[in-house]
Formats: C-alpha cells, structure tokens, sequence
C-alpha cells in the first residue's frame, strides 16, 4: 500500500467531490422540462422536432402509472428491435467479419442485458458482434437505459420535493432531455479525450499480425460436426497447435467507451474490457474512466439536494456512499496488496501483491480501486479479473452489489435504491424520535414502507433464489470451471451482478448456455423493472402528500446522525441478508486459503 | 376506583396470563403477528424432528423447548398487558350495578331496568340512586358522585343547561332530584366503552403499529428466503445443515423480540394514560398526540389561575401608599368578585387589618352595575369608589391628575387591568390587576418548545392584554378576541400548513374545533356534545394534562422504535454465533470466525436460541413501562436512543450469549 496510491485515492475522492456541485446543477437544468443549458441554440430544435415526431406533449406530466408505464414501452419496444438485429445480423450490413446470427437465449440473455443497464456480456463483443451490432443494437441501449435510470431517480426526487401533486415529470422529455443535453454532449467530450489517449475510433476490418515467435498451444479436438472428440474415460482429446498469427481488434471503440462508462452500462467492446490497451490505455484514461462511472451518480446526490433545498441532505447521502466506498476499496486493495501467503511461501508472489488477473500497467491498487468503483456503481467495466482476486479482494466487488447497487450505484439507479433504505432508516429513526415518521416533511406510512420492502425483497429473492438453485442443479454446476467455495462465489456473483445490473463476472463461469442465459436474463429483468415499480409507486405516493413543516420534534436528515443511522440501515438491513452465503464463499475461502487450500 | 399502576409483577395478573399465554398459542390467533407465528411453526417442526432424527435428539428437544419458550414468552408479554386492563375493567364492572330506573312514559313515572332504556328516553333520579346511563341533565340540579370514573371523592355538580349538563351512568346523585334525558343505547354508554378500552377488545391496530408489521413481517419473509436457500447452498458446500439448525438461524435472525412485544406495547400504553385519568378513545388517537406540532391552550384555567388579581398600588401624587391601601380596601369590602377579595388581600400587606362589613354600621355599600361601571362604599360622608378609568373620571370633581393618567396607560399596555380609586373630592391612585400565569407553565412551554411543538393561547382578551400575557407565559403565539369559530378557522389554517394540532375544550361551541384537531381532549366536567366531538376525554378536568398525553403518545412510538432498532441490531451476535456454528464440521478452517469463542457447534446454536427467548422476558417491563421520554429535542433523543438501543443492542447479544455459554456447558447440557 504505497503512498503514491494513497495520494491517488486521495485525489479520486477529491476530484469527485469537486465535479458532483457542478453535475448536480447541470442535472438540474436538465431534468426541468423548461430549464436551459448551453446547448439549447442547436438541441432545442432538435428536440422539439423529436417531440412532434414521437408524438410527445412535452407540458402534458404524468402521474407514477403513466410514467412507469411509458418506461416500460420504451424498454420493451428497443429491447425487440436489439434482438431482433442481434437474430438477424448475418443478413445486415457492416458486418465485415462475417459473424452469424445469435443464437436465441444468447440474443435474449445480450437483447435484456442492454436494456437493463446490466451489460452483463455472455459472448466475447469481437467475436461474436458486428459492428451495426455494437453501434446500434447496443449502443441505444448503452443512452437509453442510461437516461431510463436518470429519468426514474428524477421522478422519485420530483416526488420528494414535490407535494399534493399527482404528477412526477413526462418519461419521454426526461428521456430524451437526458439523452441530449447530457449524455450526447458529455460523450462526444470524453470520447474526444480517450482518442487522444490512444482509444481507437475506426470502421476496419481486424487487422491480422504475424508473431514474431510462433507459439504452440494445446486444444481439445473437433470432429466434423465441430465436437470436441473424447477418449474413452470421455475426456477430451487434446491436440497440439502452433499459431502464427494474430488477430487485432479494430472498431468504434472511443464512442461506445464513453457511454459505457458515464452510463454506467459497463458493457466492453472487446471481451477483455478496460484491460484491453486499445479501450484503456494509459494511467489518465484510466483515472478518468473511473471517475467518469461516478460522475452522474454523484452529481445525482447534488440534484437531490437542489430540488429538495436541502443541500446538507444531499451531501449527507454522498457521505455515506462515500464512507462506504472507501471501505470496500481499503479492503480490497488490502487484501490484493497482501496477497496470496501461498505464492508467498513459494517465493512466487509479485513484490505489491496478488498479481493474478491483473494488467502489469495498472497494478494492485488501480486494478482494486477499478473493481470497488465498478462494482459500486453498476457498471461492471472491468480492467481486471474480479476471478483472480483473493477471497477477500473477490468478496469486496460481490458484496457491494449485493447490497443493491447503491454506493453511487448505476445512473439514477443508485440513487433511487439509496434512497429506499433512506425511507427505511427515517422510517425506524422517527419511531425512535415519538413522531410518526417524516422524510423531508412527508409521513412515512404503510404504503411506503410496503413499497420499500417490496423492492428490497425482490431483491433478496432473485439474487438468493436463482443462485440457490445453480448451485444444485446440474445446468447450473455444468457451467462451473472452480469447485468449492470459488465455485459457489462465481455462481452467487453471476446472479448478483446481473440482478444488481452490474454486468461483471466471475469469469471462471462458462455462462453462455440456453439455461444460464435464460435464467440470468430473467434475473436481470428482475432486478431492473419489478425493483423499480414498487419504487415509482413510493415516488407517487410521497409526491402526493402533504408537506410538514421541520420543527424541534422532527430530525434532520443530515449531519453525522443521519449518515450513521443510514449506513446502519444497509448494513442490518440490507447486507446482513447476504451473510450465510457469502461465509459459504468467500469468507470461508479466506479462511481455506490461510491454511494453504486454493481453489 | 383509582387508576393507579399495578405493580409490574403483579401475581394476580401474572397467573391469569401464564394461563393465557397457552391459550393464545390458538393458529387462529397466532397468525395475527407475523412474525411469532413463523416462530411457533418453526417450534413444531423441531418438535416433530426430535422424534424422527436418528442422532442428536437432546440438542434438538433442547432447541424445541426453548422455541415453544420464544413464543409462550411473547404471549406472556401481551397476556400481562392485557392483564393489567382486565383489572381495570374489573373494577370498573364492580359500579355498575344493575339498577331499577324510573323512566317517564305517557302515564307519568314507571318503574323499569336500567337495561330497558334507549336513547332518548327521560328518566328521574333521586337523591341515593344510581344515574342509570349517559345523558344531559334537562331539569333541576344535583351534587354527583362522579369518584366510580375520576376517582375523585369530591362531589361535583350537574345541573340543566349551560356546559355542566351532561352525567355519566354509574355515578351517584347525592342530593336533589333531576331529569335526565338519556343519550346512549345500552352497551354504547361511555362506562361500557371505557371498559372495552381498556380490556383491550377492542383493540385495533394504529397506523404507525400496521406500518411496523409490514417492515417486520416483511424481514421475516427474507430472513425465511435466506434460510431455506441456505440448505441448497450447504448441499454444493458438502455442509448437511440439519432442519433444527436452520430452523434456529431462523428464529433468532427474524426480529421476534419486538414482534413479541409489540402488542403488549401498545396495549400498555393506552393503560398508562389511563392511570393518568385520561381515556382514549383510540389507539389511533394516543398515536396522534405523539405526533402534535401545535397546542392550543385556552387562557383562563390552563395558563393563567382562574382569575385576576391585585398586584400593585399606584398612589396619586401628594397620596401615600398607605392612604390608598386603605381606600382600596374600603371600597372593596363588600365586591365578592375574586378580583375584589385580591384587593382586600394586598391592603393586608401594608399593615390594614381586615375591616369587618358588620363593624361598619354607617356604612352604604355600592354595588357594582354595569351602567356605573364602579362599586365602593359612602362611610362617614365620604364617598369611595373604585372603577373603570371613565367612570371615574365622570365621578370624579377634580380633573385626573397627568400621573395617574399614565400610570392607567402604563398597566393597560402592560396587559393588566386598571382600576381607578377616588372619593368624590379626589383621585387617590390605581389598583393594578393582573392576571396571574401559573407556577411552572413557562418551563413546561420551554419543554415544548424542544419538542418542537407551538404553543397558541386562545383568549377573549383585547390584543395588548392577550400580547402581554402571552409574552408573560413565554407561549408561542396568540389569537386574542377569539370566538368559537375563530378557533376552528385557526385549526384548519394549521392543519392545511401540515401541522397536527391538539386542543383541550369543554363547552359546547368547543365542539367543532374538538372535532376538527387531530388530538381532541375533552373535559370530564364538559358537556356531552363536548365528548362526543373529542377523542380523548380527561376525567380529572385538568387542561395541562394534555402536555402528559403528548409525552405518552411519544412514549409509545419511542417504545416500539427502540425495540425495533435492538431487535434488528441483535442479529450481528446471532450471525457470529451460528454461522461459525454451523460451518465449523465441513470447514474447520472457520474457526477463527467464532469471535465469542463458544464452546461447540451446539452449545452456540442452542445459547443463541436461548438468549433470544430470554431477552423477550428481560424486556417485558420495559415494552409495559415504555422508554423514558426526555425533552431534549429530537437529534438529541435520536443519538441517545441510536447509542442505547442500536448500539446496545449490537453488544448486549455477544456478552448474553457468551454467559449463556458458559453456563450451559458448564451444567453439561450440551
């Protein structure tokens, strides 16, 4: 843990708390219907144009049915149109490799994993999509659930700051103001920025390098039909062969980079993700890559506290992320930095660390912060393999999606998923004050205490039920390549991330199979649209109630109090729910690997 | 009858409920708490594996001992809330004898059962008897006997007409006769309420309880998710965990300890105000009061003593202090006004003896009129007089002195009232009267006030006088010349700004407003309307018990928060004790894991078990006697109650656990 890093750590924080005042006010302009930025002289006839053509009226709000029910138009409508043309891609243009049509569960498994700002990616992107494939099956996807989960989170703060009201803001000028005045811009800015780091920007077809030194790698044998060949204890029959060439990834990388990871999607162009040297290839880019899958979900915390006029709360709600972000990221850099004692007593281990799965140019502690931020926010970019942690270092990213993607969390998804032990913690504080509790003025009652379980149970349920049943099930242990407790953490990890619309892996899981994509794809519908109904029904419900006026009775939903009350929330009431399986994973791992036993 | 508190363990309580908490074990019953009711199935389902286990039967006949304890515990907890009402009620029925009544038919007088009446039926009632059922008295007057609901020995009277009309069935005339129209059916009347009230039949969840059950209901469906998917978790880890020990995670995680306790909390609390001689009318009510931002007050009787008082004499220039003492006192003797006898009172001070009336032979006494505006005596040819500033001035030969003028201006704006003292010849001074704000009700506004609660006094005063007093009592805020709908107008104004208002009313055009504020308290010795229109009804007439009924509606929601907090905070020990527990055969390396160093997997399944079933006894009289509530405002109430009960009930488990431990494998039962 050496102090470069430190000052490193120093300065994210720094950095992030000096760009989240000028996001958050930003945000606002943004997400008024009538507010105005800088780009208005050449977006607003833009947009207006887009309202005739949709058929949107843009001074028409909508009550929470309206708007979650647009939402869900929305989502399903792009969610077909990107199977569609992931099924029908050998017949569409721009495909210069000549990649053939997905098959079903997998065009269903990527169709939804975009939809749901999940990007869980069950192919390799550069050996599977063509590049009409990467730029508009899933790069709509890459701004529409971006601005999806910005336009719900806006919704639910609407409904807190407003009061006796039925409306929360129109889906669609959410949508699409998001879409324009924040993202397009943004991108087009930060994706200028990774060229000039050295990101590719290109339509060529890969190019093919002849090795220097021809290399011999070891396969397992094919038949005719493109089956592996098994000998007679049915194991397959290896074959030697030596390979000459290389072949390069080329594409319109810098464009979907940006978006992936200001939209926290998370989803690479090339199946090596942010530790591909052409999608990240320098220390700043990756600095900035990272700071940049905060950037909205922090400035989101601001806009809260703008609209609520009440700024001390906004900041108390990034203060407890905060808190919580910098101890995932102290525990996992710590255990990377220490390592493997196995590597160590073998005299193999790399002077800073646990080396295993991680990029020479990015090292322990960028790799460790990478997966914290990543994890944090549900992008589930990654530039190292979360696999090849240590159990400790492994069990940071898998915790901090279990407890629901709210440190930060995925744009407008954090937000609103904090916001919701934010209730929670009011709810049981206020008890402990003798007032029926308030939240900002507005009485907590039954119904927003239901919603909020609600969404915290479905949850639990996905993660919990569909993991519980891989683990038995022989679909589920066909896909294992790690047995014991490594095994069960990548198969609590897969469903975890793609509930947590992460979208990051385990790798060691072969997870492009009919039943995992199947199942991962339901999960992550799951844990994108049935969370969010309940939570727009608590938006409405809070939007149409009356406002209290704070007096001496009521406490502030500030200051260190209210910071450690929330983080007490999530941990007793979110996180301890993840206890019994994780000890079955990672922990117990932890304790096997003290004693000298890997996985 | 009083009201007071049984004492906690009280055996005649406490046998009863040992009964009733077996009684209560009934499914019907069960599932109306979510929460004990997972419990008392998991509690069956050991009991079963006890006998179909092939190994460890003591362990899991131990575990399903201390699971059925868990629930007969909680049971307990409410049968001895309930308990405590029943002896109430108990004492209650012992007044209401069943009486002969008379009722007034057509042909005069008959003779029937009190059971026989109906509403509006009039009755007469004599001295000695018993008052058959609620009404208002139409006719005559009579001294009652109202102890058998206020507990107060005192007779009181009720007469016909005006806000002293109404009675209440049970009590007693003592003397008089009077005509009764009776305003209830049988069965509705307030004694049979109040019994019911308190009995806990009744008994409907308020809101803030329904949202509570839906958390912890809610927390037991995960907890219940977490340990079923635990078995297919342990099946890939090689980990067989038996069906006792999941069902012992399960219970200790799910937050019984507040799921047991809830009822009794809330039960307790409507019995607390009771023994404060205050009736709910509802739980929801009780709830409400917790949840007041505004209080209005009425002036006279609340914040200030019935009636104003002579505080001060202002002589006239070339008059001493003595010489108007004197005057003062002269023409005063015979004003029986309680302002007139303050200012015979003050003249003591400065050394006048008390002049009896029947002394002065050559005395004439003037009354007061209201077209004199003056009252005093003609002694000795002298004509004293005492009175407003204008009457006086009329009476007066000489012209008001500059002085005396400004010391009239100086007590007006002051809020107090002036009263001129003159013979007909010359203008002696001022008597300055005051209204006098009661001992202690600043400190309990300053109280308030950190509760975040304002204060508004409502009163017929002018604005200078309302402003002065107001100032005075340290209120936060005043409608002076108020009228009845003054008053509603204001409650409404209040509640649309968001605020809950309380107030306090015993006249019939106090109704409305009692009616329209979300904390209605009315007044024993008010009118029936009055009652009616109320939700809470003070028995003993006292108008700053409202400040008690705030502090026990707080109380309640405290009570049930605090629990909540420590139940949930709990489950880090339990985890730290189980989890180990149950992982440490297939994965010895775990061991570290065990932080509290137990013994063995099964002496920390089982310690974890008991400690969680123990704790719910531990905590009975605390869910009965409720939190102690501070005025300290809310952040300061907040960290007290986060640290006790939050962080309190993350360490208590681990050090409970442990003795646990150590005791029963000392005793060897594991």
């Amino acid at each position: 843990m050496r102090i470069i890093d430190w000052l490193q750590l120093g300065l994210f924080v720094a950095a992030l708390a000096l760009i989240t005042k000028p996001m958050g006010l930003y945000l606002g302009q943004v997400l008024d219907a009538k507010g105005r930025t800088w780009f208005d002289p050449i977006l607003k006839p833009l947009e207006k144009i887009t309202y005739r053509l949709m058929g949107v009226k843009a001074e028409r709000e909508q009550d929470w049915k309206q708007y979650t029910i647009a939402m869900l138009l929305f989502s399903a409508v792009t969610c077909i149109f990107t199977y569609a043309i992931l099924r029908l891609q050998n017949h569409l243009p721009l495909n210069p490799q000549g990649f053939g049509a997905l098959s079903p569960d997998l065009a269903f498994n990527t169709a939804v994993s975009f939809t749901t700002n999940t990007n869980w990616q069950s192919y390799s992107g550069e050996a599977t999509m063509s590049y009409l494939s990467q730029m508009v099956a899933l790069v709509i996807h890459n701004f529409g659930s971006a601005a999806t989960g910005i336009a719900l989170a806006a919704a639910l703060v609407r409904g807190i700051a407003r009061h006796s009201v039925a409306t929360l803001g129109n889906f669609w000028v959410d949508l699409i103001r998001t879409t324009y005045y924040l993202l397009l811009p943004l991108c087009l800015v930060f994706a200028v920025f990774l060229v000039s780091q050295g990101v590719i920007q290109n339509f060529n077809p890969y190019t093919k390098a002849k090795l220097l030194e021809p290399m011999k790698i070891s396969v397992a044998k094919t038949d005719a039909d493109g089956k592996p060949v098994l000998d007679a204890k049915s194991n397959p029959v290896m074959e030697e062969q030596t390979v000459t060439d290389q072949t390069i990834v080329q594409g319109p990388m810098a464009s979907q980079i940006a978006i992936k990871m200001l939209g926290t999607n998370g989803g690479g162009y090339a199946n090596a993700n942010a530790a591909h040297p052409f999608e990240n290839p320098t220390p700043l880019s990756n600095f900035l890559q990272m700071l940049s899958i905060f950037a909205i979900g922090s400035g989101l915390t601001y806009y809260l506290g703008s609209m609520t006029k009440n700024q001390a709360h906004g900041w108390s709600i990034w203060s407890a992320m905060m808190i919580l972000f910098l101890g995932g990221a102290l525990l996992c850099w710590w255990a990377e930095a220490n390592g493997n004692p196995i590597h160590q007593q073998l005299g193999l281990a790399a002077a800073d660390g646990n080396m295993e799965g991680k990029e020479v140019r990015f090292g322990v502690f960028n790799s460790a912060l990478f997966a914290t931020v990543t994890t944090d926010a549900s992008c589930g970019a990654v530039n190292a393999m979360h696999d090849s942690f240590t159990p400790l270092g492994g069990f940071v990213p898998l915790f901090n999606i279990q407890l629901g993607e709210i440190i930060i969390g995925g744009v407008g998804a954090g937000l609103y998923g904090m916001l919701v032990f934010v209730v929670l913690a009011v709810f049981i504080a206020g008890l402990m004050v003798g007032r029926t509790p308030e939240y900002l003025g507005k009485k907590i009652q039954s119904f927003e205490v239901k919603m909020a379980m609600l969404s915290l149970l479905i949850l639990c349920l996905t993660i919990l039920g569909f993991a519980a049943w891989a683990s038995v099930s022989q679909w589920g242990l066909a896909g294992l390549n790690n047995s014991g407790p490594h095994g069960l953490s990548e198969i609590l990890y897969a469903y975890s991330s793609c509930v947590g619309n992460n979208g990051s892996a385990f790798a060691g899981l072969s997870a492009n199979t009919p039943w995992y994509n199947t199942t991962l794809g339901i999960a992550m519908l799951f844990g994108r649209f049935l969370m969010i109904v309940p939570i727009m029904a608590l938006a409405g419900s809070l939007g149409a109630k009356k406002i209290s006026p704070a007096s001496g009775g009521t406490f502030p939903v500030s200051g260190g109090t209210f910071v450690i009350l929330l983080l007490g929330t999530v941990l007793l009431v979110g996180a301890l729910n993840f206890l019994p399986c994780l000890a079955l994973g990672p922990i117990v791992e932890h304790f096997l690997m003290l004693q000298g036993k890997l996985f | 009858m009083t009201h007071k508190a049984p004492s906690l363990f009280d055996w005649n309580i406490a046998g009863p409920a040992v009964v009733d908490s077996f009684k209560k074990l009934d499914p019907r019953l069960m599932i109306k708490n979510p929460v004990m009711f997972v419990t008392m199935v998991g509690a069956a389902v050991t009991t079963v594996d006890i006998f179909t286990a092939t190994s460890d039967r003591g362990f899991i006949a131990q575990i399903a001992l201390w699971l059925w304890f868990t629930v007969l515990f909680a049971n307990f907890a409410e049968a001895m809330a309930e308990g405590r009402g029943k002896a109430q009620a108990q004492a209650l029925r012992k007044t209401r004898v069943l009486t002969k009544t008379r009722r007034l038919g057509k042909n005069g007088p008959e003779e029937i059962s009190a059971t026989e009446l109906r509403k509006d039926d009039i009755v007469i009632v004599r001295a000695g008897e018993m008052i058959p059922a609620d009404g208002d008295v139409i006719e005559g007057a009579a001294t009652v006997d109202e102890s058998a609901i206020t507990g107060e020995s005192a007779p009181v009277i009720r007469e016909s007409g005006g806000d002293r009309s109404a009675v209440t069935g049970g009590t007693r005339v003592l003397s008089d006769e009077i005509k009764i129209r009776i305003s209830v059916n049988p069965g509705e009347g307030f004694l049979d309420r109040m019994i019911s009230l308190v009995e806990g039949a009744q008994r409907q969840k308020t809101p803030n309880e329904i949202a509570l059950t839906i958390l912890l209901s809610a927390l037991t469906v995960i907890f219940l998710l977490v340990c079923v998917t635990l078995k297919p978790f342990g099946i890939y880890s090689a980990a067989n965990f038996s069906m006792p020990v999941l069902v012992a995670l399960l219970v200790c995680l799910i937050p019984t300890t507040i799921g047991g306790l809830l009822s009794a909390i809330g039960i307790a609390g409507m019995d607390r105000l009771l023994q404060r001689n205050v009736l709910a009318m509802s739980g929801r009510a009780v709830e409400a009061s917790g949840d007041v931002d505004v209080l209005l007050l009425d002036k006279t009787g609340t914040i200030t003593l019935g009636n104003r008082q002579a505080t001060e004499f202002i002589p006239a220039p070339g008059v001493t202090e003595q010489e108007i003492a004197d005057a003062a006192q002269l023409s005063s003797l015979a004003d029986e006004t309680p302002e007139g006898r303050s200012v015979v009172v003050l003249a003591k001070k400065f050394g006048l003896r008390e002049r009896k009336i029947l002394e002065m032979s050559g005395a004439t006494f003037i009354k007061f009129t209201a077209q004199t505006r003056m009252s005093g005596v003609d002694v000795d040819g002298v004509q004293y007089r005492k009175g407003a500033t204008d009457a006086i001035r009329n009476f007066v030969s000489m012209p008001m002195p500059v002085a005396v003028e400004r010391a009239v201006e100086n007590i007006s704006r002051s809020g107090g009232t002036p009263l001129v003292v003159a013979t007909r010849e010359k203008v002696l001074g001022v008597i300055h009267l005051k209204d006098v704000v009661k001992g202690g009700i600043k400190e309990r506004f300053a109280q308030l006030r950190k509760m975040g609660i304002k204060t508004i006094m409502i009163t017929g005063d002018n604005q200078l006088t309302a402003a002065a007093i107001a100032a005075e009592a340290g209120v936060d805020d005043f409608l002076a010349e108020a009228k009845p709908e003054d008053k509603l107008a204001l409650i409404r104004r209040e509640q649309t700004g968001g605020r809950m208002v309380a107030m306090i009313g015993d006249g019939t055009n106090d109704a409305p407003a009692l009616a329209q504020a979300d904390v209605g308290v009315a007044m024993n010795t008010g009118t029936q309307a009055a009652k009616e229109a109320g939700n809470m009804i003070d028995l003993d007439s006292n108008p700053t018990k409202l400040l008690e009924v705030i502090e026990i509606g707080k109380q309640l929601l405290i009570t049930r928060g605090s629990l909540t907090t420590f139940s949930i905070a709990n489950d880090v020990a339990k985890y730290f004790a189980i989890i180990p527990a149950m992982l440490m055969v297939t994965f010895p390396a775990i061991v570290p894991l065990n932080i509290m160093h137990l013994q063995n997997p099964h002496s920390a399944i089982l310690s974890a078990v008991i400690f969680n079933a123990l704790i719910i006894i531990a905590l009975i009289p605390l869910a009965l006697r409720g939190v102690a509530f501070k005025p300290i405002g809310a952040l300061a109430m907040l960290q007290r109650n986060l640290i006790i009960y939050g962080g309190g009930g993350v360490l208590l488990p681990f050090i409970g656990i442990k003795a646990i431990d150590v005791i029963i494998t000392h005793l060897k039962l594991v």
